[in-house]
């Protein structure tokens, strides 16, 4: 119950803000809220892999491409022209295609979201399971290298490629229909639906996560960035924590992805490029390394600014100005400066205080 | 049937013979210790034995099965621990969740069900914790159990590597300079833990340079001089071993 209970001032204050925003008239706030809340998911996968098993990825914007892109590519791209073909109908067999118009009223078949959505996450992991297997025995800086020259890869795809839109990128990407009729898009009617629906993925993959971290696996994940040798001499088959925490910090990048292109209604090339995958660790990094609560906090405070244009078109500058400036002064992130135990120490004293005989004079 | 049985194993480093034609065995229940000058290839010879290094000759069998060049996580899965010279905690964790990886092997929730906290995990967490707690209560160092490992005196953070390999419940435990930067009264103690942890029927080979501690503990010694051995025997035997004392002394 406690593991639940931890959670209740984040659900509180979630409720809050947006019942804030209805009364003050300030909904506008949600869109970027919930656009922050997807990122944030990306960066506490990437919390576990960097701040707990201590494998830096600079490609993480990629897997959020990959997840995005795909999704829609595959929702956008019409398939009527295969009509003929064996593979078309064996798709449409399976109920996995939907019918729609584009803009100008001509008939569109395409994929239907819920498949796309599952084929770009498979597919993330899957590439992210094949870069692993060799670029994870590489470590620090070589590791840093080689994930930077994979996300470059995926950059490079995303702007040279027609299917993926070029420079352009994807646009009119459909909404994606949930259970309950809830969708994922960014419609005025829907957006309270969909900032709940971002927080509550978001909440879900926190609790998933510290649930890891808090158990067998995540003890070895810490014992992995503590020493690599004495792991490996406990039993920890170390290739393969690393591996499973690689694919399933890409799969969280993957999910965002894919959720934040149907809630825009697109995704462009920016999204995959290098300077992402450089703020999502940088953000580990202030929120202070192994620490989900700090990633998360600063993934949301640091997204939501950015996107409300309040480092204007400085805002890749001011992140860097940001990573410096923590790896100067405040090494172990943000939330250490506010020194939470001395706190709790000074309630603790007031406490004792009040129980003495005779105390509080 | 000996316990482990090291053959003719050799380790190459370029053009560097660090250990060659290297043979002996380990009686189950025994201790024995590895003794040599410095440089003579003992720590290398822990590091062949426990998969940190893959020999280039020869072969090592733990219970009859050969576990040569096998990746450190299986073969401490095959019942083997070891402790490091340059001690090895896991910073950023306490003494107890240092002691509590020492149950890896001895436990199986995986990935998915990690995640889920599903009921058996949370139960089999239980009990890593408990029997974690027992090695420390063992070595009396229970009340350092919520204490960050890195942060302990010197002698302390032995205990924890100690408790932590004794976690693992190994038929055979590596030891390597269990001693070393204690003083003399510490180094007792560990000469009594050591031999309290045969009584726990777990098979000792240690390295150690303190004659004193080697001589007092070990029921067989193997000597290494440059790589090979030069002499298996009885403490006794040892100490009046010629080569030996032209070794350690000089001519």
């Amino acid at each position: 119950m406690r593991r639940i209970l931890f959670l209740l001032p984040l659900v509180i204050l979630v409720v809050g803000v947006q019942v804030l925003t209805d009364w003050t008239d300030t909904r506008y706030y949600l869109t970027q809220l919930t656009m922050a809340a997807y990122y944030s998911l990306l960066i506490i996968g990437l919390c576990a892999l960097m701040g707990y098993t201590g494998q830096i990825s600079l490609g993480h914007a990629g897997f959020f491409a990959i997840g995005g892109y795909l999704s829609a590519a595959l929702t956008t791209r019409n398939l009527a022209i295969f009509q003929d073909q064996a593979f078309f109908r064996l798709l449409e067999g399976a109920g996995i295609l939907a019918t729609g118009q584009d803009i100008y009223g001509a008939e569109l078949v395409v994929v239907a979201p819920w498949a796309a959505c599952l084929v770009a996450i498979i597919a993330a992991a899957l590439i992210a399971w094949l870069l692993g297997i060799p670029v994870l025995k590489l470590k620090g800086h070589y590791l840093a290298m080689a994930t930077l020259g994979f996300g470059i890869i995926i950059y490079r795809i995303a702007l040279a490629s027609e299917y993926f839109g070029e420079a352009d990128g994807i646009s009119e990407v459909p909404p994606f229909l949930l259970p309950f009729g809830l969708e994922v898009s960014g419609s005025f009617a829907a957006r309270e639906v969909n900032y709940y629906i971002a927080w509550g993925l978001l909440i879900m993959g926190l609790i998933l996560l510290r649930n890891l971290i808090d158990s067998r696996v995540g003890r070895a994940l810490r014992s992995i960035h503590g020493s690599e040798d004495a792991a490996g001499a406990m039993g920890v088959d170390t290739a393969r924590c690393k591996l499973q925490v690689f694919v399933l910090s890409a799969v969280f990048a993957a999910v965002a992805g894919v959720f934040l292109t149907h809630y825009n209604g697109g995704i462009g090339p920016s999204e995959a490029g290098v300077m992402k995958s450089v703020r999502y660790v940088a953000i580990v990094a202030v929120g202070g390394m192994a620490h989900l609560w700090g990633a998360l906090v600063m993934g949301v405070v640091l997204n939501f600014l950015s996107l409300r244009g309040v480092f204007g078109s400085y805002d890749d500058a001011v992140f860097g100005l940001i990573l410096i400036t923590i790896m100067l002064f405040a090494p172990n992130g943000v939330l250490s400066l506010l020194n939470f135990s001395g706190v709790l120490d000074f309630f603790r004293r007031l406490w004792r205080r009040v129980k003495e005989p005779g105390g509080l004079r | 049937m000996a316990l482990l049985a090291v053959s003719n194993l050799g380790k190459k480093f370029g053009g560097l013979q660090a250990v060659s034609d290297v043979s002996f065995s380990v009686e189950r229940g025994m201790i024995k210790a590895v003794i040599g000058p410095n440089g003579a290839g003992k720590t290398t010879l822990f590091n062949l034995i426990t998969g940190s290094l893959t020999p280039s000759s020869g072969s090592v069998l733990l219970d009859g099965r050969d576990i040569t060049g096998r990746r450190p996580h299986q073969i401490a899965s095959f019942g083997i621990a070891r402790t490091f010279q340059n001690i090895k905690l896991f910073p950023g964790m306490t003494v107890l969740e240092n002691v509590m990886i020492g149950r890896h092997i001895r436990s199986s929730g995986g990935f998915v069900a990690s995640m889920l906290h599903l009921p058996w995990v949370l139960a089999e967490e239980q009990r890593i914790r408990q029997s974690a707690l027992e090695r420390l209560e063992m070595l009396g160092i229970a009340e350092l159990a919520e204490l960050e490992a890195t942060s302990l005196a010197f002698g302390q953070q032995r205990a924890v590597e100690l408790a932590r390999a004794l976690a693992m419940e190994p038929d055979l435990l590596l030891l390597d300079e269990p001693a070393a930067g204690l003083n003399i009264y510490e180094t007792a103690e560990v000469g009594r833990l050591i031999s309290s942890i045969r009584q726990l029927g777990i098979t000792v080979l240690l390295v150690e340079h303190d004659m004193s501690l080697v001589m007092d503990i070990s029921d067989e010694i193997v000597v290494l001089s440059f790589g090979r051995k030069i002499a298996e025997d009885v403490p006794e035997a040892i100490q009046s071993n010629k080569e030996v004392i032209k070794v350690y002394l000089g001519e």
